[in-house]
């Protein structure tokens, strides 16, 4: 159990494939223009990486590690174009609108990643959980982006969701500012860059608080168990 | 039994051989390969089938169904686009052509935009739309229907209204609106649907003959 709260921690948040890896950051700032399409692209995205988290650690054992790359990207690409094939046969509408993001998802560089680093070494089960999360994650980390990139450079909030998600989710779509004359700058790439860059000092704010607290914690429990003798007191002039 | 299972040192021999690496891979490319083959098998009616009832949505929108009584994508004519011939998609009543629509490539800020254009016999603009296109989310995509009605205005349009020099956006003192903040994707459709009437005058002649009974499929 333990290792599932660490796999979800270090999806979500610590080892988060934007925030934390810094990864896949060509897909993130092609389509966070808006908050449905990080959306999109997160969902497929983390569709992909249960898939190909699953299918890795099954062939685990038959993959030498002189292959482990080109093997690992066949068993990607193949996922990909069978879901881009899957789609657009049976899901029409939907691939119309997440049909532009499929084909790049081969090139996320965060799958390969989690391929190597975690489903060549685990068992499938963890792998495709580990697939799960990281793919939360970046969903998580392009629907905020593409939300906050909307909002300041269009006014909008969740234009067009009731295409992707269907017209019960249309109560998303939400003008934030009315009469927006628009911002250029952050709908266009360099805004994705910026917007980023201001979320990273954000997250690296917050860990570094949370980092501060439990070691002043820490430092209180310490100087609690020396006051009743259970920790030996500190030398004189050592500094703690 | 014995004498054909495989010698345990052989096989080892093997795993370590250079060639092993490159038979796995080609196994796994084979493997992949067939999975690809059997979705592809599976999926290619289907995906077919979708795009022909998005030709004939988006056909629906440029030529109105109730002015032809025929299909209009069996009904197929060529003309020539520059160097290219490009399928012309015949509506007619009986024999007598009554719509016509052809997809043309215009270049905008973000790359090729395809246009979808509808006329009459007259040469009289039935409708618009923008089938693909890579403009700039938020500006330039107000050429799509979902986002905006501006490709609805050339509905009615020709040749002769407006007059030649109003067939230009209104900041190149056209009579047609641009966008705030985009200017190069409106000129650009502007000047693809131009472009679209002038072929269909140049060509008047071949496509409006009338329909013989093959054609109609």
């Amino acid at each position: 159990m333990a290792q599932y709260r660490k796999i979800a921690r270090d999806g979500l948040w610590d080892n988060n494939i934007v925030f934390g890896q810094m990864l896949a950051l060509c897909p993130l700032l092609a389509v966070t223009g808006t908050a449905t399409n990080g959306l999109g692209m997160g969902l497929a995205t983390t569709a992909v990486l249960v898939a190909s988290g699953l299918a890795v650690s099954l062939l685990r054992g038959a993959i030498t590690p002189e292959i482990r790359i080109p093997a690992f990207v066949l068993i990607i690409a193949c996922i990909v174009t069978v879901v881009d094939m899957a789609l657009n046969a049976w899901v029409h509408d939907l691939h119309k609108v997440l049909g532009l993001f499929i084909p790049l998802i081969v090139t996320n560089c965060a799958i390969l990643g989690r391929a190597e680093a975690f489903a060549s070494k685990q068992a499938p089960l963890a792998s495709a959980f580990d697939g799960l999360m990281m793919g939360l994650g970046f969903t998580l980390a392009l629907t905020v982006l593409g939300g906050l990139r909307e909002v300041l450079g269009s006014g909008t909030l969740f234009a067009n969701a009731s295409v992707l998600l269907g017209a019960r989710f249309g109560f998303l779509e939400t003008v934030v500012i009315p009469d927006y004359q628009g911002f250029l700058l952050l709908i266009l790439p360099p805004g994705g860059f910026i917007v980023l860059g201001f979320l990273l000092a954000l997250k690296s704010l917050a860990d570094s608080r949370r980092r501060a607290a439990s070691a002043a914690e820490t430092a209180r429990a310490a100087r609690s168990f020396t006051a009743v003798g259970v920790l030996p007191r500190p030398e004189e002039g050592e500094t703690s | 039994m014995t004498d054909t299972a495989p010698d345990p040192s052989r096989l080892s021999a093997l795993k370590t051989s250079p060639l092993a690496p490159g038979l796995l891979l080609a196994l796994f490319s084979l493997g992949t390969a067939l999975i690809l083959a059997l979705s592809d098998d599976l999926t290619r009616d289907a995906i077919a089938t979708r795009a022909t009832e998005d030709l004939y949505a988006s056909l629906a929108q440029v030529m109105p169904p109730a002015s032809y009584d025929n299909d209009p994508t069996t009904s197929l004519r060529q003309m020539l686009d520059g160097e290219e011939m490009i399928p012309v998609y015949v509506g007619a009543e009986g024999a007598d052509v009554s719509a016509l629509a052809f997809a043309l490539t215009g270049y905008g800020y973000g790359g090729a935009i395809r246009v979808l254009i509808g006329l009459d016999a007259q040469g009289t603009l039935l409708g618009v739309r923008v089938l693909a296109h890579a403009e700039t989310p938020g500006l330039g995509d107000k050429i799509e229907t979902a986002k905006s009605d501006w490709v609805k205005g050339f509905a009615g349009k020709s040749l002769q209204s407006p007059a030649p020099d109003g067939w230009k956006v209104r900041k190149d003192g056209g009579q047609f609106d641009q966008f705030s903040g985009a200017t190069i994707t409106p000129r650009a459709v502007v000047a693809t649907v131009h472009r679209g009437l002038t072929l269909f005058k140049a060509n008047r002649a071949a496509l409006l003959a009338p329909l013989d009974a093959e054609e109609r499929g």
